[in-house]
């Protein structure tokens, strides 16, 4: 089972290789590392969208991990029984929604309210630092960090959950005779038991975030940009993929530029998890691993 | 409190009374009107077949029980006098005064043995690295466990044996000084030589501490315990001295159920 899975992505890497090739001839390791994306004149590098998809998922990560694990924990330990079969349907509900709807929900709902209250606000309050500095015009990084937070807040929620009710009870009771309060057997008993699991749930919802398409092309922006303001336009490695594969001609630089787009994404994605998996081999801990 | 009742033999003040304690789960009656006096200082030992409600009448002793969500209590506990299920007592602080050692060892996984022993002291509020130190080791040497892990305190819990994790655990329970442990037939799960160790270490610690200890194992309740109460379908049947109830119980039940004759 194991094998197959690496034989398919290794199979997708080659097709991808094999679309990229003109390009990675062309340009060498150059690619990763230019921010030029010129179709007139044929000269194509990845940086910016590279950074666009690394800082727009680790937005996302920022927003919906406290959210998730502190939902998972909620409804767990805390919550009245009857309230959490409702709201666990509505966690999984959220998973549901088709990436185009929330797109559309973003752009004509949620940009709106961004540019309107929340950037002002935001850069009222916070504008001494580099993130929420310059002007918002709309569509931008930060919209798609919310989106995708959004977007990733099911999963983690619901593979957190798993983990945590499959903590021991015998775990709890250990916390609870010491004379713990509900809150310090969570914090002993169960999260420090259940931390390697959860780091694991994140980790789904940070692949999952990195390859999102729909929704966040709907609304970053679609323009490179390299920098620290999340008020701007940014793109990201799927979104300038699904945005120019029509236009491109079906031979050429350009197409094989974006097929290499979509070896680097295959490449971060693999990377990003490889990462967190020695990160995780480094946590002591009994391993409860997520089980999606 | 009424004129000394029958199930009171003690001179000194004893360490719990409980009087007429009945619990129910949802619309059953696991425990019927259980009235007894655990004398400080000694071990009493909770006998009696499975589903008999002897577990159930312990964790109503340190208020766990109330962790199930459809348990319900009538009747009174008191620990030295004081009512423990009075409405301005947290049940917080009654698990502090009556520690628990359960049947399974149950370390905290992502901790290192000198952690384990301290977690309590620390959820109290103590910081004072020497003084942690210090209970430490007093605690780990009262479990009779110093010598085999002083050398390696920082090692994780899980690394040691059952035998050591369960030693550990009383060490952890000890940690706090309470003034009773609750033990919930704390050798079932270990070899005979673990259980040898257990059983010394609990004939040791009553010296300084009240026992209760609910064990599915006659000999090891005539072997360690004063006291002994034997509990049959949520009903205390008999209680008195060990050596009584194993050698000239009043009652039929007992009789049949220490000979080996059902249970």
């Amino acid at each position: 089972m194991a094998l197959a899975v690496f034989v398919l992505i290794g199979l997708i890497g080659y097709e991808l290789a094999k679309g990229a090739r003109a390009s990675m001839h062309q340009f060498g390791w150059h690619f990763l590392v230019s921010t030029d994306w010129d179709p007139v004149n044929d000269v194509y590098g990845a940086l910016p969208y590279i950074f666009g998809t690394l800082v727009s998922s680790i937005l996302a990560l920022i927003i919906a991990v406290p959210i998730s694990v502190g939902t998972a924990v909620y409804l767990t330990e805390l919550a009245p029984h009857w309230l959490r079969q409702p709201l666990i349907m509505f966690i999984e509900l959220l998973a549901a929604i088709p990436s185009v709807i929330l797109g559309f929900w973003g752009f004509f709902v949620m940009v709106p309210w961004l540019h309107k209250y929340l950037a002002p606000s935001l850069e009222k309050t916070l504008g001494f630092l580099p993130f929420f500095k310059g002007h918002n015009y709309g569509p931008c990084m930060l919209a798609a960090g919310v989106i995708l937070a959004i977007m990733i807040v099911p999963i983690i929620t619901s593979v957190s959950r798993e983990i945590l009710r499959s903590v021991p009870g015998l775990q709890r009771e250990a916390a609870y005779a010491l004379g713990a309060t509900r809150w310090e057997v969570t914090r002993i008993a169960v999260l420090s038991y259940a931390k390697k699991g959860i780091f694991g749930a994140i980790i789904l919802g940070l692949g999952r975030a990195l390859g999102e398409t729909m929704a966040v092309t709907m609304v970053i922006g679609n323009s490179p940009y390299i920098g620290s303001s999340l008020f701007k336009p940014a793109q990201t490695l799927a979104s300038i993929i699904a945005n120019e594969f029509n236009e491109a001609p079906p031979v050429g630089l350009y197409v094989s530029a974006l097929f290499e787009l979509g070896l680097v994404l295959l490449g971060v994605t693999v990377l990003v998890n490889i990462f967190a998996q020695l990160l995780l081999k480094t946590f002591a801990g009994p391993s409860v691993k997520p089980q999606p | 409190m009424q004129s000394t009742p029958a199930h009171s033999f003690l001179s000194a003040a004893p360490a719990l009374t409980v009087r007429k304690l009945s619990i129910y789960f949802g619309q059953n009656k696991v425990l019927k009107e259980v009235s007894i006096d655990v004398s400080a200082k000694a071990v009493t030992a909770i006998i009696g077949p499975s589903g008999c409600g002897k577990s159930t009448f312990l964790r109503a002793l340190n208020r766990m029980h109330e962790l199930t969500p459809e348990a319900r209590m009538d009747g009174e506990i008191r620990l030295f006098g004081e009512d423990i299920y009075a409405r301005h007592v947290e049940p917080v602080i009654v698990r502090r005064r009556v520690g628990m050692v359960f049947q399974k060892s149950n370390p905290f996984p992502t901790m290192s043995i000198a952690e384990n022993v301290t977690v309590g002291l620390r959820l109290n509020g103590l910081r004072d690295r020497k003084l942690l130190a210090e209970r430490t080791e007093e605690s780990l040497q009262m479990a009779a466990l110093w010598n085999e892990v002083k050398d390696r305190l920082n090692a994780p819990a899980i690394s040691l044996s059952g035998g050591q994790q369960q030693r550990l655990c009383i060490a952890r329970a000890l940690a706090v000084r309470p003034e009773v442990l609750l033990m919930d037939e704390p050798a079932s799960a270990l070899d005979p030589l673990a259980t040898q160790k257990i059983e010394d270490l609990i004939i040791d610690l009553k010296k300084d501490y009240t026992i209760v200890i609910v064990t599915h194992n006659m000999q090891q309740a005539a072997r360690i315990s004063d006291f002994t109460a034997f509990f049959y379908l949520g009903n205390l049947v008999e209680f008195g001295q060990t050596a009584k109830i194993f050698t000239n119980p009043a009652n039929k039940q007992t009789e049949d159920y220490v000979t080996g004759r059902f249970g």
